[in-house]
């Protein structure tokens, strides 16, 4: 079971109160974008097994829109941030490098 | 090989058993094959088995990491039919149905291969209308598929309850000739039959690097050392991002979990296989009557082979009012597989960014019933080095190019 704490409202709860939104961080392109960097947005992910930065909502609880970051191999979950940034805060890096010390932020 | 055979189980009744042979051998890998398909599952096992039988390229590797069949090729609910949607689905989906038809004779392998009929339930108005719409598709394309009544369905699953109320039973799409086969046994016939023709299946091998000069791939790093190679081909379903990412490229492809329960056996109660697809729940009866029940995808990336415990909850609470009894039944076992979501639920066949790397992955929750189809075209693909029309439509760049295959709008789910 998966138990995630919500940035927004501060709530803990399992995972059947929120709502996965899928990878985290990834840059929008719309129309006048290449078909590559189109195809990127809408399909292409990193899909890592290890560490992962996703997107969840915070469905039966306050609503809002939150960042996790979480081991997929474990489901160990490093930290969850705000949803108000396109990258991952260092507090939350550091939260990853003293459980993972081999990891460096895929490009 | 010694051939199995009626003869062969009486002589061996003879002498006490002593005379069976192992069923593949298990060799140290060579330095160098001309192909070096990655993922002892179904797909791999078949794509090295069509391109002995089929090609006569018989200097190839499979390299599987765990036991041969091991991944969701041994984790299945093993439905198997070929009515969906789009033409391209169509044709590979038939393909395979129908090699699975004389599969055990080709493979002097019993697979079990049960044609006993694929029920698909329409339980919303918006179901019923795409199960129309695809069986009209189906008869296009010249593929035995009907829709029945809820009455119709009633005489043919006693057991079922169509009145709802949540989950009315308003029709179904019937294939007579879909049905299920032993996932084990695939795997192993598949394996046999290749190994006795020359392909080294090494288990206990798991591939950490893909090495690559200008020109294209050169070999892998594996646990049992270097191999060398000028054809790799992957096929390691819920571990294709991660091979990708050792070859060095992206793929429009998520692992997630999909799980499964089964029962305490019963007497015989249900002589097909059932779809509930608005509400995830998939069931048959297997031979030692147990009653098989699939589950819906969990929804966030994973790659743990544990699923949430809740989603079966919600597969199997939705299930009981359409089928009463199952409330009664005690589950035995539970387990998960990791599946390799596409973003059209269709799979992808084909040439990769590195010259030489070839994939086959992307059949998440629905490919077992096309192992036999998949290997097939792949093999196609490896002994040419491109793909031949079966498998042509499921290229990589249909997702540059905005070519969907879209599966997911025809069944949401793809089992
Ligand atoms: C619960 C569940 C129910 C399902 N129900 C159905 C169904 O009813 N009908 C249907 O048609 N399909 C169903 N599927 C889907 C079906 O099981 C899969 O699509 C199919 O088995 C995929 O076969 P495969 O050979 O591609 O992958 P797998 O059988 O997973 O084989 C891939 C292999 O690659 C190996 N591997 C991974 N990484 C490495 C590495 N680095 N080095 C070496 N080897 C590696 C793995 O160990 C594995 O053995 C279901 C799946 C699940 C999980
Ligand atoms: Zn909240």
């Amino acid at each position: 079971m998966l138990r995630l704490t919500c940035p927004v409202c501060g709530a803990t709860g399992e995972e059947t109160e929120f709502h996965a939104g899928g990878e985290a961080h990834l840059k929008r392109f719309g129309p006048g974008s290449t078909d590559e960097d189109f195809r990127d947005y809408l399909f292409q992910r990193q899909n890592p097994r290890g560490v992962h930065f996703e997107r969840w909502r915070h469905q039966y609880g306050c609503g809002k829109w939150f960042h996790v970051a979480r081991c997929t191999q474990t489901l160990e979950v490093f930290g969850s941030y705000t949803a108000q940034t396109s990258t991952v805060p260092d507090h939350i890096q550091s939260a990853i490098k003293a459980r993972r010390p081999d990891w460096e932020p895929a490009q | 090989m010694k051939r199995y055979s009626a003869f062969a189980i009486a002589r061996e009744a003879f002498r006490h058993h002593t005379g069976w042979e192992r069923a593949w051998r298990s060799p140290q890998p060579k330095a160098e094959y001309d192909v070096v398909i990655v993922g002892a599952g179904g797909h791999g096992l078949a794509t090295a088995y069509y391109l002995a039988k089929n090609h006569g390229i018989t200097n190839v590797a499979v390299v599987e990491k765990g036991w041969l069949g091991g991944g969701n090729t041994g984790r299945n609910t093993t439905i198997i039919r070929s009515n969906y949607l789009q033409p391209s689905s169509m044709a590979i989906f038939e393909k395979s149905r129908g090699l699975y038809e004389d599969l055990s004779q080709d493979l002097n392998y019993n697979i079990m291969f049960s044609p006993r009929g694929v029920m698909m339930l329409a339980q919303t108005e918006h179901e019923l209308r795409a199960w129309k719409r695809t069986a009209h598709a189906n008869r296009i394309a010249g593929i035995e598929s009907e829709m029945v009544t809820p009455q119709q369905i009633q005489e043919m699953i006693p057991i079922i309850q169509t009145a709802g109320p949540r989950y009315p039973v308003l029709g179904g799409l019937w294939q007579a000739r879909g049905g299920s086969a032993r996932h084990d046994a695939v795997a192993w016939g598949y394996a046999r039959a290749a190994s006795n023709m020359g392909v080294d299946i090494i288990q206990q091998c798991e591939v950490i690097g893909v090495d690559r000069d200008a020109s294209g791939v050169t070999g892998i790093q594996t646990t049992k050392g270097a191999i060398r190679t000028k054809k790799l081909c992957i096929v390691v379903a819920g571990n294709s991002g991660v091979l990708a990412d050792m070859a060095g490229f992206k793929l429009p492809v998520e692992s997630v979990a999909l799980q499964a329960l089964v029962s305490e056996p019963i007497k015989p109660a249900l002589d097909c296989v059932v779809m509930a697809n608005t509400v995830h729940g998939y069931m048959s009866q297997s031979d030692k009557g147990e009653m098989v029940i699939g589950g819906g995808a969990d929804s966030f990336n994973n790659y743990t082979q544990r699923g949430s415990f809740h989603h079966l909850e919600e597969t199997v609470r939705a299930l009981i009012e359409t089928f009463p009894m199952v409330s009664r039944l005690k589950m035995l076992r539970h387990w998960g597989g990791i599946v390799d979501m596409t973003g059209d639920r269709s799979p992808i066949i084909g040439t990769t960014p590195v010259p030489g790397v070839f994939i086959n992955c992307g059949w998440g929750t629905g490919g077992f019933k096309a192992i036999p189809g998949s290997g097939w075209a792949t093999a196609e693909m490896l002994a040419d080095g491109a793909p031949r029309a079966l498998a042509a439509p499921f290229a990589l760049d249909r997702f540059t190019q905005g070519r969907m295959i879209d599966e997911s709008v025809a069944a949401a789910v793809a089992h």
